[in-house]
């Protein structure tokens, strides 16, 4: 066992290291000296050239990757182009404010789902099925920002129930029942997008273990359908499952990209958003070394995981 | 061949008489796509401003309404459809035959170019398509070209990955050895013995590539980083009802609406495809 994980996880560092050199390769693309973002216009050649040194920039690409990756694994991840500010202390600030919105809304549509798609497998082809599929290829097609976009009208201009902009009404920072309210709408929107494909994931899952042997045999016994569902099919459902979790880790980065940016909410969405249409290069390489170091971690802990659970795995590997 | 090919063309009919909503998709997708290659039918030009008649709701005379500066608002989706579209078939077009040459070639020689070749797949992968299409996108001049190459250049892994799959036990089928053995050119034997038998695969994946491309294109698009003015798609159209939200929500709901019915109905196409070519999972 302890052998698979190692080797799991020997294999994804040379991934991590492609991505950094990529990532670093497109900083130096830029259009821009990474100088820039440390300056200002009234300074002197001098002082430009003693931070230059400073920041090893006046050295040879090869060595500014090597200082700039010992800057990424200090927790030093340079500055905004824009604003100058830190970009570490940025992401520091932003990172819970998007964890606050994605992991209520990923638990909901877990559980929703899981009720669902059990519910839809075991009943196939009858009308509940037809509708909770049916709703989950329609809600596949939905763009997300289309159905952010309802919500605000029908709940925040038609019925005025929730706010529609940011975290906190200016006044209340502290209010947790204002902060409550902001919640609702986009953390509602994020549930419903993550949905679908976590209901057609379990409900394929479900139809898959009813025509497993065990069910016969069960069936066999005597044991009624919602015994035989709840006891064992429910638990082999949710085996495999753990391997998704694991591979939504970068959703706490990105998972919300698009959402907060409908509804201002002030997490990593918006600040990459804003990056983008500043051509702020290095917050965006910061997001992008930042989410696909995720991703890479996500899917290793998912296979270790799943080999934990499901010991037979480990032999598929080699 | 043709004996086959007619019976899987009888098998996607009797499954369209069988399934209505497959049915009604094939039916919308024909539709959508004639609207907008006769979109110059539209007795209203798109770009025509009409400041006497500004955000009017839909009406008789216009069937959808008109927009902030006048314009029929029907006449404008129908362009944008056009422009949607055209970006999702494109999109689609370089994406799967990326997907299909990676796929073959990794698949059929194995070894060290297999290996090199899925890294790579791996490595792009690994940066979520949000980040990696914008990223991909600032170094480029915005506008249509650019969103078509970005989607197209950076979608094709997955069919890829399929299509590798598939090579892999084709190439092992004896009409391939007997193709090899017999001198044939590598080439001859992938162009004309591997590729015809991934078609299938081709096509389901085309249909579902089709149908993310545009979900993407009108994602970058509402986010202001996809189709510029005055070209307009149903993503910027969004992007651009945002603004008049409060007053003029049916400049939001119908674009929408077109999305999401084109969207599902590429993916129904896809279902209904992929239970045509691969039997053993129509059972589903």
């Amino acid at each position: 066992m302890l052998k698979y994980i190692f080797k799991r996880i020997m294999g994804a560092i040379p991934l991590l290291i492609i991505i950094s050199i990529i990532c670093f390769g497109l900083i130096q693309l830029a259009p821009y000296d990474a100088v820039d973002a440390m300056t200002t216009p009234n300074m002197s050649e001098k002082t430009i050239e003693l931070i230059k040194a400073r920041y090893g920039l006046d050295q040879p690409a090869y060595m500014q990757y090597f200082y700039w990756i010992k800057g990424i694994l200090s927790g030093e991840w340079g500055y905004s182009i824009v604003t100058h500010e830190s970009i570490s202390h940025n992401l520091s600030t932003r990172i819970p404010n998007t964890i606050l919105l994605v992991v209520p809304a990923y638990i909901l549509a877990l559980i929703l789902s899981i009720i669902l798609g059990l519910f839809s497998g075991a009943k196939k082809g009858k009308l509940v099925d037809k509708i909770i599929d049916g709703y989950s290829s329609f809600g596949i097609a939905i763009p997300s920002f289309w159905l952010a976009m309802i919500l605000v009208f029908i709940f925040g201009y038609s019925l005025n129930l929730f706010p529609i902009l940011g975290m906190h009404t200016i006044g209340s920072e502290g209010s947790f029942p204002d902060l409550l309210s902001h919640i609702v709408l986009p953390c509602t929107v994020l549930t419903l997008s993550f949905l679908p494909e976590l209901v057609r994931y379990v409900r394929s899952s479900t139809i898959g273990q009813l025509s497993e042997d065990y069910v016969m045999v069960q069936q066999a016994y005597g044991a009624g359908a919602t015994s035989i569902l709840f006891r064992h099919v429910l638990r082999n459902v949710l085996l495999p499952i753990i391997t998704i979790v694991g591979m939504s880790l970068p959703m706490l980065v990105t998972g919300a990209v698009v959402t907060e940016t409908v509804f201002g909410w002030p997490g990593i969405g918006t600040y990459f958003v804003t990056a983008i249409r500043g051509f702020d290069y290095p917050i965006v390489m910061a997001i992008m070394l930042l989410s696909s170091s995720l991703v890479i971690i996500g899917n290793l802990v998912s296979d270790i995981l799943y080999s934990i659970v499901d010991p037979r795995i480990k032999g598929m590997g080699e | 061949m043709a004996v086959k090919e007619n019976r899987k063309i009888h098998k996607f009919k009797t499954e369209l008489k069988r399934n209505k909503t497959a049915a009604f998709a094939l039916g919308f997708l024909v539709l959508i796509i004639l609207v907008s290659v006769f979109a110059f039918l539209s007795p209203y030009p798109p770009n025509k401003v009409d400041v006497m008649n500004v955000l009017q709701q839909p009406n008789s005379k216009h069937l959808f309404g008109t927009d902030e500066l006048g314009r029929d608002y029907f006449t404008r989706a129908i362009y944008g459809g056009r422009i949607s579209l055209t970006v999702g078939i494109l999109a689609m077009l370089i994406s799967t035959s990326i997907g299909v040459l990676v796929g073959t070639v990794s698949g059929y020689f194995g070894g060290r170019i297999d290996s090199i070749l899925m890294r790579f797949v791996d490595v792009i992968s690994s940066i979520p398509w949000m980040i990696l299409v914008t990223v991909v996108s600032i170094y480029l001049t915005p506008g249509l070209k650019a969103i078509i190459l970005v989607i197209g250049l950076f979608t094709w892994m997955s069919t890829a990955r399929l299509v590798r799959a598939e090579t892999l036990s084709i190439k092992e089928r004896e009409y391939v050895l007997y193709a090899k053995s017999s001198g044939q050119s590598i080439r001859k034997v992938i162009w004309k013995h591997i590729i015809p038998a991934v078609l299938p695969t081709f096509i389901v994946a085309s249909t579902v590539s089709i149908a993310n491309a545009i979900i993407m294109e009108s994602t970058l698009s509402f986010l202001g980083l996809g189709i510029q003015q005055p070209l307009s798609s149903w993503g910027s159209m969004l992007q651009n009802a945002q603004g008049s939200l409060g007053n003029a929500p049916y400049m939001a709901i119908l674009p929408g609406l077109l999305i999401v019915f084109t969207v599902y109905s590429f993916n129904k196409m896809g279902d209904v495809l992929r239970a045509v070519v691969e039997p053993k999972t129509s059972g589903k």
